[in-house]
């Protein structure tokens, strides 16, 4: 009678210990978890300066100024665009 | 010693000092009882919030508004995170040396600084709207009473060229114009919050639960392209500025799709830095001005009279002495002509001769047309202020007035309108939705407003106005086909019709099967010029052939020298 009471004891101990050692490992990767969410936030905010960015880079008013000025090119007159078809 | 023994019990005590002990014991229960009761029933609630506000936290999930792009997927316009810095005056005590330091880096006055902390308030803003790192250097000075806030600022990196179509949002990031205002609650995102637990620390160790799940905005698709969306705002601007204009319009449209491949308006702002706003820059002409059209009307007389059989197209009309006296009223042509076929009158546009086929159609037949058309309804595009322009009903028209309406006068419509009514030409004959967004699934078929054989014989009519002996050579494109027509409409002011004009050209390319259409119009050209053949004829033919080279639409006509005749000079 005795060493089942002992062998229950023992076993509802173990059982506490182990949920608190689960409930601690689950915060430890919440923690984590929301770190990651964090940096996630934090990289699209970067990831929607850089769309900005190229935009910013793309933008045609400035291609076109560049082309001009500084490289010189200019927009090519009909006779000088031979058009090709894609066979079917 | 057995307990039962005990001298203690052997003493007798009086009932009365046992029943005292007896009655505190029980009177102790009751006050525990009664306490416990307090506070696990009727205080439960503020004392568990008040436990739980130790441990447990309200975050706010902020969601940003969603991104407008071109039909490509390059980015029109994008909210990033700035900002706010803020003050609680009665803190905010700074030394001169800090007001100095926080003023260099917001980029004010120090004297516009005190003056907002020395104010009344419990909070006040010093500058909204201002870039993060700034913020972050403001936070590392450590200043008493100064705080910052997280928001939101919209960019639009390709500036005035794209401003009338997207619009802009205000400061608390919603829309006020636009795109941003038409489609403000699939672009607008719904901040949420979730309660969770931190520990001391101040990390989270558990998530309880979402009060509010947040909502991120929405991303749209428009049809605009962006490339030819800048060659389209940048010749219009060339047109206005050179012709001393006062404003002007284009709109290109994908035939195939109804799809909106560029909107641009003069004069504009650039959105990303709204100073000074006058309300002449805000104006989205193509949506919200209507004009009368004048010449460019002419074609969809041409096509009702081939529509009903009266006329054919080489039907001769005489339209010497080049004038026509209806009532009191006389209509003139620019330039006198004599016999000339139904096609001819289009391509000389002459003001008599359509006159002339309009008055033998009932009105009501008439005015059905222009309904079918679209005239008179707004295109309800869902774009704020947007109009149908003025279609009188049938039965008050007067014959003087049926007779100017033919040639687009007496009835006002908006650019937008007239590029979706020249659908039905290139469509031959129907007629389908114009579009904001990009369009995945192209309409088969919408509704039939002419035959194909009409729109196909008004569409020969309309070449011949691009070629040498129409109103517009000057809108020829080198390698395709163009078809098109000329307006050149006096302007109404106070009833009366003025010496200012409204210059304007619509068309198609490439004619054997039309891909896109260009309409542009230019308000009160002041310089030497102002036919639409000369005004915006050049204009149209920079952009048709710039759009066509950018969309690789194959060539349908062999190369050769333009033939660059002086345009004939059509009846306004």
């Amino acid at each position: 009678m005795l060493r089942t009471n002992l062998i229950l004891l023992w076993i509802a101990v173990m059982c506490a210990l182990s949920v608190v050692s689960a409930n601690h490992r689950a915060r430890k990767l919440v923690t984590e978890y929301e770190r990651e969410q964090t940096r996630m936030r934090e990289l699209d905010v970067e990831w929607g300066q850089l769309q900005l960015e190229q935009s910013t880079w793309a933008n045609h008013a400035r291609i076109e100024k560049i082309a001009r000025e500084k490289l010189g090119m200019r927009v090519p007159t009909p006779a000088q665009i031979v058009s090709l078809e894609a066979p079917r | 010693m057995k307990f039962a023994r005990s001298p203690i019990l052997v003493q007798r005590l009086s009932p009365g000092r046992s029943r005292f002990v007896v009655l505190i014991l029980l009177a102790s229960f009751v006050v525990l009882a009664g306490r416990s009761f307090h506070l696990q029933v009727l205080e439960t609630d503020f004392l568990q919030k008040k436990g739980e506000d130790r441990y447990e936290r309200v975050l706010e999930i902020s969601a940003t508004r969603g991104r407008i792009l071109d039909r490509y997927g390059d980015v029109l316009a994008i909210s990033t995170p700035v900002k706010a810095i803020w003050a609680i005056p009665e803190d905010a005590r700074l030394s001169p040396a800090q007001s100095r330091q926080l003023a260099k880096l917001l980029e004010m006055n120090v004297r516009e600084i005190n003056r907002k902390l020395a104010s009344e308030k419990d909070f006040v803003f010093l500058k909204r709207q201002i870039p993060p790192d700034v913020a972050d250097k403001i936070a590392a000075l450590g200043l008493p009473g100064i705080h910052d806030q997280r928001e939101y600022r919209r960019y639009y990196p390709s500036g005035d060229a794209t401003a009338h179509v997207l619009g802009f949002t205000g400061v608390d990031d919603t829309g006020q114009e636009g795109v941003e205002l038409a489609m403000n609650d699939l672009l607008n995102g719904k901040p949420g919050s979730r309660r969770v637990i931190k520990d001391r620390r101040g990390e989270i160790v558990e998530d309880v639960e979402s009060i509010h799940a947040p909502q991120e905005g929405r991303d749209v698709t428009l049809a605009l392209d962006a490339k030819i969306q800048y060659l389209a705002y940048s010749q219009l601007r060339k047109a206005v500025f050179e012709h001393k204009a006062k404003a002007g319009g284009v709109v290109v449209l994908d035939v195939k799709t109804g799809e909106i491949l560029a909107l641009a308006n003069m004069p504009t702002y650039n959105p990303n830095n709204r100073g000074r706003l006058v309300g002449a820059q805000l104006r989205n002409r193509a949506f919200t001005d209507t004009f009368e059209p004048g010449s460019t009307f002419k074609p969809f007389t041409a096509a009702l009279a081939l529509e009903k059989g009266r006329f054919h197209f080489n039907t001769p009309i005489d339209t010497s002495p080049g004038r026509l006296t209806i009532g009191s009223a006389t209509i003139h042509d620019a330039h006198k002509h004599e016999v000339l076929t139904l096609a001819e009158v289009v391509q000389k546009s002459s003001n008599v001769g359509v006159a002339k086929v309009a008055l033998t159609f009932a009105p009501k037949e008439m005015w059905q047309m222009f309904d079918d058309l679209g005239f008179g309804v707004p295109l309800k595009l869902g774009f704020p202020g947007e109009v149908g322009g003025r279609l009188r009903p049938a039965q008050t028209w007067r014959p003087i007035e049926q007779a100017t309406m033919s040639y687009g006068h007496g009835i006002s419509v908006t650019l937008m309108q007239l590029a979706h009514a020249y659908l039905t030409f290139a469509r031959d004959g129907d007629l389908i939705p114009v579009s904001l967004t990009r369009v995945d699934v192209p309409p088969v078929t919408g509704t039939r407003v002419y035959s194909a054989p009409t729109a196909h014989e008004v569409r020969t009519m309309l070449e011949m106005a691009v070629q040498p002996g129409g109103t517009a050579p000057r809108a020829q494109v080198p390698g395709y086909r163009v078809a098109g027509k000329t307006g050149t409409a006096r302007k109404l002011d106070g009833g009366r019709y003025t010496e200012k004009y409204v210059a304007s050209f619509i068309g198609f390319a490439p004619a054997s099967d039309p891909r896109l259409i260009v309409a542009v119009m230019v308000d009160e050209p002041s310089g030497k010029q102002y036919y639409g053949g000369e005004v915006a004829a050049p204009a149209f033919a920079e952009i048709m052939s710039g759009a066509l080279r950018a969309l690789g639409v194959p060539q349908d006509m062999p190369l050769r020298p333009l033939i660059v005749a002086e345009a004939v000079k059509e009846g306004v």
